[in-house]
């Protein structure tokens, strides 16, 4: 018997007779006629006329005909509402069924059905599947709270189910749970705020366990909602990891993509020095490179997350480059993505076989293709600078081609290639100049022109070459035009004799023959500085340019970092956030990669406490290190704002915990008790016996308030990095206010606007007091000096080193980010002075292992001399005294964090080296004070 | 989640259509049809974006397959999911043609029903499906026939029913290898690997417990440390074999059914294998290889308007096995005038439609070498490209892994019903065929 008979068309009153039909005794006509309907249905006729008549086959034993009859009432109940209530009874009829399959139907059916009169009879029956004897009707009726939900959300939370659907994570079943968590994924994403999803370690456990047991689609739905986990360490990561690494051997691609998923996620947390994190690492090729031998589609997701990851970490595939070879018989779609991950990988190491690829696949028969192998010819040159001059005669090999299509894309490419190496591959402008006449393509003959211009003094006949282009100046695309115009005027300043009546020409069809503002302003502005100033329009025009950046095609990081979070998905397909092609609300939660965090037994613990001071709640309290990534780039970059007061106490006390531990005796004065003089320590012995008297006379008097030392501007950010912003600039403090000099150049091509600074968490909480402004847009090579006002509010975070600071910087074309390291005697205050009692006490009460020396070099000053620089950098002299022909000086500072670092310098007459022995509760902090003297007393 | 579901002839005409959300309308049906069935350019991509909505297609022969959504869905699944479902279809009625859809399109709409829930994928193992979706109406099942079928369909073994009795118990393993190979004129080798699978076709009764073992590297060596100790005493000779013939496997996938956590830890292989025929193991190796025919190409040119070629292979496997299928390509220039063969062995043609030599021999035995010589007379043609030289292809079926994988054993236990292991009849075969087998000349 075949079904096809149904889609066989019959002639009018087709409808009436399958009325006829539907109402029959017997049983097999009426099956019949309701698989016609369902015939008519699927090529789109409209057989809503029918049905109460179809509703009336509902009640059957005939399982076969119930599914029909149901999958009928699915596409019509919307439009029939009211009658759809007719079948109302019958559903929870059949949800009261012995046989587990007819209930499972109904409550899967029921829950197709949006018809508000019937969700609220779809509850009670709903509620009992919930809590059925057989998991396949469990099953069923999880996916059904979705349907319900997706239909009224607040009837599925008044009813309490997504608390039943919480408690099935736990059902004994594993694809009981894998439908539970889906259901739960998805109701959560339209609740981004919600904590439906409540993952504690227990409950990810529980789905860890489901993860051995259910179907390959289950095993999708837990790796899937496992993504959406942040561990609350390292450890935590490392052990769901561990338990995740066997999904890799799947057969199901799909699986493996989303174990990949999860494992990229959580190795953000790890440390890369745990020996875990490299295993991981070679963990992780094996199976990616499997992936590109499943059928093309699947392979073509492959390929568009595996260009994800290699952008995330080269490391991972960097020795598979053979694998990505394109194969005869592959996909375009999966050739051209090959091509695009070969460039990716491409290396000094491996880049003669990467060309001689290439070479192959420029001759092939796709020009898609073949163009995208000459452009990945020519950014392999850019990209691995040993291998330039075999890409450029790999180019003109195929220029000799001649085939129109590659000789255009070449001279594209070679291009650029004169960008990257200024004066290198010039002797090859005689082949390309032979080609002139072929080229038919805007953005060919645009560079060609280019180049042209730029070399016109080593062509002879430049000027004939642009003259030739000139004659159909108006039927050229505005790409080419501009270019024209800027060629002419690089020629006339180059040759100026022999080429004035041509640039005369350009600029009048330039700015009275045409209607294209763009061109018009471009040449009124060569016009004038031509007739202006021919010297100032040469340094504009023909001004040095900016190199060109290796990698122009690269996934911006932040959105990189989201994608990572969407492998598998449609996202990491398209290489476009969510957002960008899902509708409406779901689903476009932003997702971010997790910070490191290191779990407490782990962190390195730099306080050597002193013996009684409570530490046990100090690895609570310490924020630790996170990576540039977690933290740096989830920056809001608006004018950042100082935080409230109330936040400013608390740092405080983050930071003292974080540095040093127990300081608060130290700070606190009147818990202080000074100890008996008996039990102050060998090395303080000395002074104690020479007598107070004169210990202490030393004042303050040579002090002024002139600010402390500021280093020079160093280059903090350079252009090549940041798109053409060269960033550089230095660290003062005067008269109690930090700032941060900064000057900022543009060495783009465009103007920069819209600047903001945002700094990352760092040890001493420094952050902006103000915003950044930069009152008038930068235009190119220019520069401005800006002085960044800053404080010490911000948040707190260990950093390492201790004076490491990361910032990041917006203009209107990109994020930047660079870190740079401050002087730690900008952090030190003026109230510095400890008295001396004072001194002496916190001297000895500080144990001994905290205690650092350092030796001070090649120094010329004598004590008077290095007592006042200090000073003015706020290290203030306590005491001073002579012991044995050396003189010793006691000195303090204070940080604004209120940690104090005590200090003894022993300076010996004719020797230019001191001694240098630092005190802290914070030992971490000496090796920096000390670097502070170094600068302080040798500038 | 998967909004919906259309199958479509070669022409565009929808055969089934189901739609599982609400965000997804009989536009979207239309949609597809305009845009990539009738679309004038070749399609560019297997996932298209029209208008917000994501279609994902795969073909098969003249059908068109195609899922969509309008949410950020996991892509992969969505093509895995495609293709099982042509598996499943494929099962049920043989080949998918329009025909076939036509006439079983209300078994496809069950089966819809059944394997995508809101667009969530479930259960689709065929053992499974075939025992409740039967077309033949579910007569009156016993209660415990039901509760059976809902267990297995929901259970940790979704892909095996139980009650399955054989008079005979027998399983047959096929290894099925291709060996890949692109080797320099003078002989070195720049690339070589071996994509394997190991198909298991099994009649067993009830739920048998399977454990297979081959001579994988880490297992034996693994091996030989834990257990160094006992056998050296009981058989002092042990150790040499081990070693020597284990093979190192760069990466494995498994059918569902094999416990993967036990493999991540002990590297054993342990599953209950589906009835009847299934692929366990697909993997790929690169050390090691035996490659089964070594070609030495000799090439010449004499003047402008010959060409004289040599090419000999040899057979580098025990001389008692038999290799068969070997068909030798060796490409000519596209200006051949004429080609004059001489071979030793097999049969030689010019085939100037496919501008190559094609020299097939049915049969050669291991260890043995054949050689051919043609002259290849050449038109003067005034065409500055030189002739590029493609590589020298082979094709050919060996009856041996080149990856040197060896089968050490499949254990079979069922503790419920009274057959051991030694009952089981078991038939292991191993063809090693090429891949891409290619020599530069």
């Amino acid at each position: 018997m075949t079904d096809s008979k149904y889609f066989t068309t019959t002639k009018k009153g087709e409808i009436f007779e399958l009325k006829a039909e539907l109402n029959s005794d017997k049983k097999e006509k009426k099956k019949e006629a309701v698989k016609k309907v369902i015939a008519s249905m699927t090529v789109g006729k409209d057989v809503s006329a029918l049905f109460p008549d179809v509703v009336n086959c509902m009640q059957t034993d005939n399982l076969e005909l119930k599914k029909l009859v149901y999958l009928y009432l699915m596409n019509y109940a919307k439009s029939q509402p009211d009658m759809a209530i007719m079948a109302v009874n019958t559903f929870v009829k059949d949800c009261e069924d012995p046989n587990p399959l007819i209930r499972a139907l109904a409550v899967r059916t029921m829950g197709c059905i949006r018809v508000d009169k019937i969700t609220e009879y779809l509850c009670e029956p709903l509620r009992k599947c919930l809590k059925d004897e057989d998991p396949y009707v469990r099953k069923t009726a999880a996916v059904c709270v979705a349907k319900l939900h997706d239909i009224n959300a607040q009837l599925v939370e008044d009813q309490g189910f997504l608390d039943t659907l919480k408690d099935l994570i736990s059902d004994s079943n594993p694809m009981v749970v894998a439908n539970a968590v889906a259901a739960l994924s998805e109701i959560a994403e339209s609740h981004p705020s919600s904590n439906l999803l409540d993952l504690n370690p227990q409950s990810i456990n529980k789905l860890l366990t489901a993860l051995n047991e259910c179907t390959e689609w289950g095993q999708i739905f837990i790796l899937d909602c496992l993504a959406n986990y942040t561990p609350k360490d390292d450890r935590e990561a490392q052990s769901i990891c561990e338990r995740v690494t066997p999904r890799l051997s799947h057969a199901n691609s799909a699986v493996v993509l989303s174990a990949v998923k999860v494992l990229m996620k959580f190795m953000e947390m790890l440390s890369k020095d745990l020996d875990y994190y490299g295993t991981l690492l070679k963990k992780l090729a094996p199976p990616l490179v499997t992936l590109l031998s499943a059928e093309p589609e699947l392979q073509y997701v492959a390929l568009r997350n595996i260009n994800l990851i290699v952008q995330k970490r080269p490391e991972i595939l960097k020795h598979e480059m053979k694998v990505f070879f394109v194969k005869y018989n592959d996909p375009i779609y999966v050739k051209l993505e090959k091509l695009d991950i070969m460039i990716r990988l491409a290396s000094q190491a491996n880049i003669a076989q990467v060309l001689a690829e290439l070479k192959e696949y420029a001759t092939e028969v796709d020009v898609d293709f073949v163009r995208k192998a000459v452009r990945a010819i020519g950014r392999c040159a850019i990209k691995v600078e040993q291998s330039a001059e075999r890409c450029v005669s790999t180019l003109l090999d195929l220029i000799q081609t001649k085939v129109n299509y590659v000789v255009q894309e070449a001279i594209v490419v070679i291009k650029d290639i004169f960008r990257k190496y200024p004066n290198k591959y010039e002797s090859v402008i005689a082949t390309l100049c032979e080609n002139l006449d072929s080229l038919d393509e805007p953005e060919a003959r645009a560079a060609m022109i280019w180049i042209v211009g730029e070399y016109a003094e080593r062509i002879d006949n430049a000027d004939e070459l642009l003259e030739s282009f000139l004659e159909g100046f108006h039927d050229e695309s505005t790409q080419v035009q501009l270019q024209l115009l800027t060629a002419i005027v690089k020629l006339f300043l180059k040759k100026p004799t022999e080429t004035q009546e041509l640039v005369q020409q350009v600029l009048s069809l330039a700015t009275q023959d045409s209607d294209n503002p763009d061109l018009r302003d471009r040449g009124y502005i060569y016009w004038r500085l031509l007739s202006t100033d021919p010297v100032a329009a040469k340094e504009v025009v023909l001004a040095e340019k900016p190199l060109i950046s290796e990698e122009t095609d690269l996934i911006e990081p932040t959105l990189l970092d989201e994608l990572i979070c969407y492998i598998g998905t449609l996202a990491s397909v398209y290489h476009k956030p969510p957002s960008a092609f899902v509708e409406g609300g779901r689903g476009v939660v932003h997702k971010s990669l997790p910070p490191r965090t290191a779990s407490s037994e782990s962190t390195e613990s730099p306080e050597t406490a002193p013996a009684g001071a409570p530490s046990s709640e100090q690895p609570d309290v310490i924020p630790t290190q996170g990576d540039l990534l977690g933290d740096l780039l989830n920056l809001d970059l608006g004018p950042p704002v100082s935080g409230p007061p109330l936040a400013t106490s608390s740092v405080q006390m983050g930071a003292v915990d974080l540095l040093g531990g127990g300081l608060d005796s130290l700070i606190g004065g009147p818990n202080f008790v000074a100890p008996p003089a008996a039990a102050v320590p060998a090395n303080l012995g000395a002074s104690m016996g020479s007598g107070l008297s004169d210990l202490f006379d030393l004042t303050s008097g040579v002090g002024t308030l002139s600010g402390s030392y500021v280093a020079p501007k160093a280059v903090w950010l350079p252009a090549m990095k940041a798109k053409g912003l060269e960033i550089s600039g230095t660290f003062t403090r005067q008269v109690g206010s930090i700032s941060m000099d900064l000057q900022l150049t543009n060495k783009a091509l465009q103007v920069m606007t819209d600047f903001a600074i945002q700094f990352n968490r760092n040890s001493f909480g420094l952050a902006p007091a103000a915003p950044l402004q930069v009152h008038a847009p930068l235009s190119p090579n220019q520069t401005v000096e800006i002085s960044l006002p800053l404080n010490t509010v911000g948040s707190v975070m260990k950093m390492e080193p201790l004076n490491n600071l990361q910032v990041a910087v917006k203009n209107n074309i990109d994020v930047f980010y660079f870190s740079t390291l401050y002087p730690l005697h900008i952090l030190f205050v003026e109230d510095g002075k400890m008295d001396r009692q004072m001194f002496l006490a916190t001297w000895k009460d500080i144990p001994n292992e905290n205690e650092a020396q350092f030796q001070i070099r090649d120094c010329p000053l004598n004590a008077e001399a290095v007592s006042s620089r200090l000073q003015s950098s706020n290290i203030f002299t306590v005491a001073k005294r002579n012991v044995e022909g050396q003189d010793m000086l006691y000195q303090s500072l204070k940080l604004t964090n209120g940690i104090w670092v005590l200090a003894e310098l022993r300076i010996q007459p004719g020797n230019p080296s001191f001694t240098l022995s630092l005190k802290c509760r914070a030992p971490e902090v000496s090796q920096h004070v000390y670097q502070a003297y170094e600068t302080i007393l040798k500038n | 989640m998967i909004g919906g579901l259309f199958i479509y002839n070669h022409k565009g005409e929808v055969l089934i259509s189901r739609v599982y959300r609400d965000d997804i309308g009989r536009n979207a049906v239309d949609a597809f049809r305009v845009n990539v069935i009738h679309a004038r350019q070749q399609v560019r991509s297997p996932v298209t974006n029209i208008a917000r909505t994501s279609f994902f297609h795969v073909k098969r022969s003249n059908i068109w397959l195609a899922a969509v959504t309008k949410q950020n869905v996991n892509a992969a699944m969505v093509f895995e999911f495609l293709y099982k479902m042509c598996d499943v279809m494929a099962a049920y009625f043989g080949k998918i043609s329009e025909e076939n859809i036509k006439n079983n399109f209300v078994l496809i709409y069950e089966l819809l029903d059944e394997i995508l829930d809101f667009g969530y994928p479930q259960n689709s193992e065929t053992g499974a499906l075939k025992t409740f979706i039967t077309q033949q109406g579910i007569k009156s099942q016993t209660k415990e026939e039901q509760s059976q079928i809902t267990s297995q369909v929901t259970g940790q073994i979704g892909w095996r029913r139980e009650g399955i009795k054989y008079r005979r118990n027998e399983l047959f393993l096929d290894v099925l290898e291709s060996v890949n190979l692109l080797m320099s004129p003078q002989g070195q080798v720049l690339s070589a690997h071996v994509s394997g699978r190991v198909v298991m076709k099994s009649y067993l009764s009830g739920m048998p417990e399977c454990k297979f073992g081959m001579n994988d590297k880490i297992v034996i060596e693994k091996q030989g440390k834990g257990t160094a100790d006992e056998t050296s005493k009981r058989r002092p000779s042990a150790p040499a074999r081990s070693g020597k013939q284990s093979i190192a496997i760069d990466d494995c996938t498994f059918h569902q059914c094999v416990r993967l956590s036990k493999f991540d830890s002990e590297r054993s292989i342990s599953f209950i294998p589906p009835d009847g025929e299934f692929e366990l193991m697909r993997y790929r190796t690169t050390k090691d290889i035996i490659l089964p025919f070594r070609v030495i190409p000799l090439v010449r040119e004499v003047g402008r308007t010959k060409l004289e070629v040599k090419v000999v292979i040899k057979s580098n496997f025990k001389p008692s096995l038999l290799a068969q299928k070997i068909e030798v390509r060796i490409p000519t220039p596209l200006n051949t005038s004429g080609v004059q063969v001489i071979c030793m062995k097999g049969k030689a043609k010019y085939k100037a439609s496919e501008n190559a030599i094609v020299w097939k021999i049915k049969r050669m035995a291991g260890m043995k070498e054949s050689q051919i010589s043609a002259e290849i007379e050449l038109l003067p043609t005034n065409d500055k490209k030189k002739w590029a030289r493609p590589p020298i292809s082979m094709n050919f079926e060996v009856p041996f892994a080149p990856s040197g994988l060896k089968v050490r054993y499949l254990k079979v236990f069922e503790p419920k019903l009274n057959y051991s292991d030694h009952d089981v009849i078991k038939w292991v075969r191993y063809i090693g065929r090429s891949g891409i087998y290619e020599t530069r000349c």
